[in-house]
């Protein structure tokens, strides 16, 4: 028989940051999404920049993280998400966010060959993924000064 | 022979000084709080780690690894993690003996250091270390940049093969009393304590993995990974350990203030006592000598 709920485990290097008993998982896999229900076979992936989300079994306890590099695990009825950064949509500080981006991307359009380019379309994505989840699950799109 | 205001005098500078004895032990205790949450906030992440690394680990049958490979010992680096700042009893001290005892046995090959802390750095530099690398003023917010910086300094090397083993000497937080100093091996890796597997483990093994990326892909990120975090650990143990230190030290400074008070302000009656009698005689014997 089959388990019909899974325990997900998210952990970054500061701290653990959720441990709850859901019904479904996304996660930013780095080749892609990867939606995970109980009873998944054993798996181990990197993850990408992206969002992970989580639904739990009454449907109000969902919720959606930022999530930027790390690994997970799927082992049985357990997901653990080893998470280089993790963020909650709300505690996201989209103002930061915004004024990263705005700064990788007036480094990208400089056009100056002596910038780390990897490390600043990282910094990108990073910022844009903040934003994207922060925006999407706040409700209205905030403006920014 | 000291008068009374000489003792008065003694009396309110060594009252300062408890003054800011006890408010540097509050101090110690509040940081030493937030010290400790940090460090057992940060456990599930190292043990979660710990514990995907050896199961990917025990599912390849010949691990390969430049941070897995085992070379003679010929040239070690040694990262030591002290305090930043003293008054923290025998700390710092105790730290760096730790530090000489393990070395005593290498001082025939070459060895490096990497010092964490000013404390730590000045006085290895005074006893003619070779530095790697050097971190200070890192310690009072100790932070997962640091560690991966130290990392990768480390990995670097040793994956040029410039270095042929690390390790880490630090002060691991036990209880407030007792310190526990502690030496382990960052690389070679050796993620497998067979004494460590849980039996749920031992049971898990036998199922593969679908794996999303190749095995060594994953090994290749998870591998520098753990010893990030086998450093941010050892960081986060050694900043409690020298809070709990200080706050020790700085309780029994207070005490000993409180002790040294009490002598003086004992003496001073003596004194005043004296003083008070010998007048009395003079008046008693002017006024006999007067009838």
């Amino acid at each position: 028989m089959l388990p019909d709920s899974i325990e997900l485990i998210i952990v970054t290097p500061e701290k653990q940051l959720l441990r709850e008993s859901v019904v479904e998982v996304v996660l930013p896999g780095a080749s892609g999404q990867l939606g995970i229900l109980p009873g998944h076979a054993p798996l181990i992936t990197e993850l990408g920049i992206g969002e992970l989300n989580y639904r739990g079994a009454n449907g109000n306890d969902s919720g959606v993280m930022a999530i930027i590099q790390g690994f997970a695990e799927v082992l049985g009825d357990r997901v653990t998400v080893l998470a280089e950064t993790a963020e909650r949509a709300a505690e996201i500080d989209l103002a930061r966010a915004e004024a990263a981006k705005a700064r990788a991307e007036q480094r990208l359009s400089a056009g100056d060959p002596n910038i780390d380019f990897d490390r600043v379309s990282i910094s990108l994505q990073r910022a844009l993924i903040r934003i994207q989840v922060a925006r999407k699950y706040r409700g209205a799109p905030v403006e920014t000064h | 022979m000291p008068t009374l205001l000489d003792f008065r005098r003694r009396i309110r500078s060594v009252k300062n000084t408890q003054q800011i004895t006890r408010a540097m032990k509050f101090v110690a205790a509040a940081r030493l709080r937030r010290a400790q949450e940090a460090a057992l906030a940060a456990r599930p992440y190292a043990t979660e780690l710990a514990r995907v690394l050896r199961s990917i680990m025990s599912r390849i049958d010949q691990p390969e690894h430049t941070l897995l490979a085992r070379r003679p010992e010929e040239r070690i680096l040694v990262v030591i993690l002290t305090g930043e700042r003293g008054l923290a009893g025998a700390f710092n001290s105790n730290i760096l003996r730790k530090a000489n005892e393990f070395l005593r046995p290498y001082k025939s090959k070459k060895i490096s250091v990497i010092p964490v802390g000013k404390k730590g750095r000045d006085s290895l530099k005074k006893a003619g270390f070779t530095f790697a690398a050097e971190y200070v003023n890192v310690l009072a917010r100790v932070n997962f940049g640091t560690a991966r910086d130290i990392a990768s300094v480390i990995t670097e090397l040793y994956a040029k093969e410039e270095i042929d083993a690390v390790y880490i000497v630090f002060s691991e937080f036990k209880t407030v009393m007792t310190p526990n100093l502690v030496v382990e091996k960052l690389l070679p890796v050796e993620p497998t304590r067979p004494e460590e597997e849980t039996k749920e483990e031992k049971a898990s093994a036998q199922v593969d993995y679908i794996y999303e990326q190749p095995k060594e892909q994953l090994l290749d990120k998870l591998l520098p990974r753990y010893v990030e975090t086998q450093i941010l650990r050892a960081m986060l143990e050694s900043s409690a350990a020298e809070h709990a230190a200080r706050m020790t030290a700085m309780e029994s400074a207070t005490k000993n203030a409180g002790d040294v008070i009490e002598a003086l302000t004992l003496h001073m009656n003596k004194v005043r006592q004296a003083a008070i009698t010998k007048e009395i005689i003079e008046i008693v014997s002017g006024a006999s000598s007067t009838a």
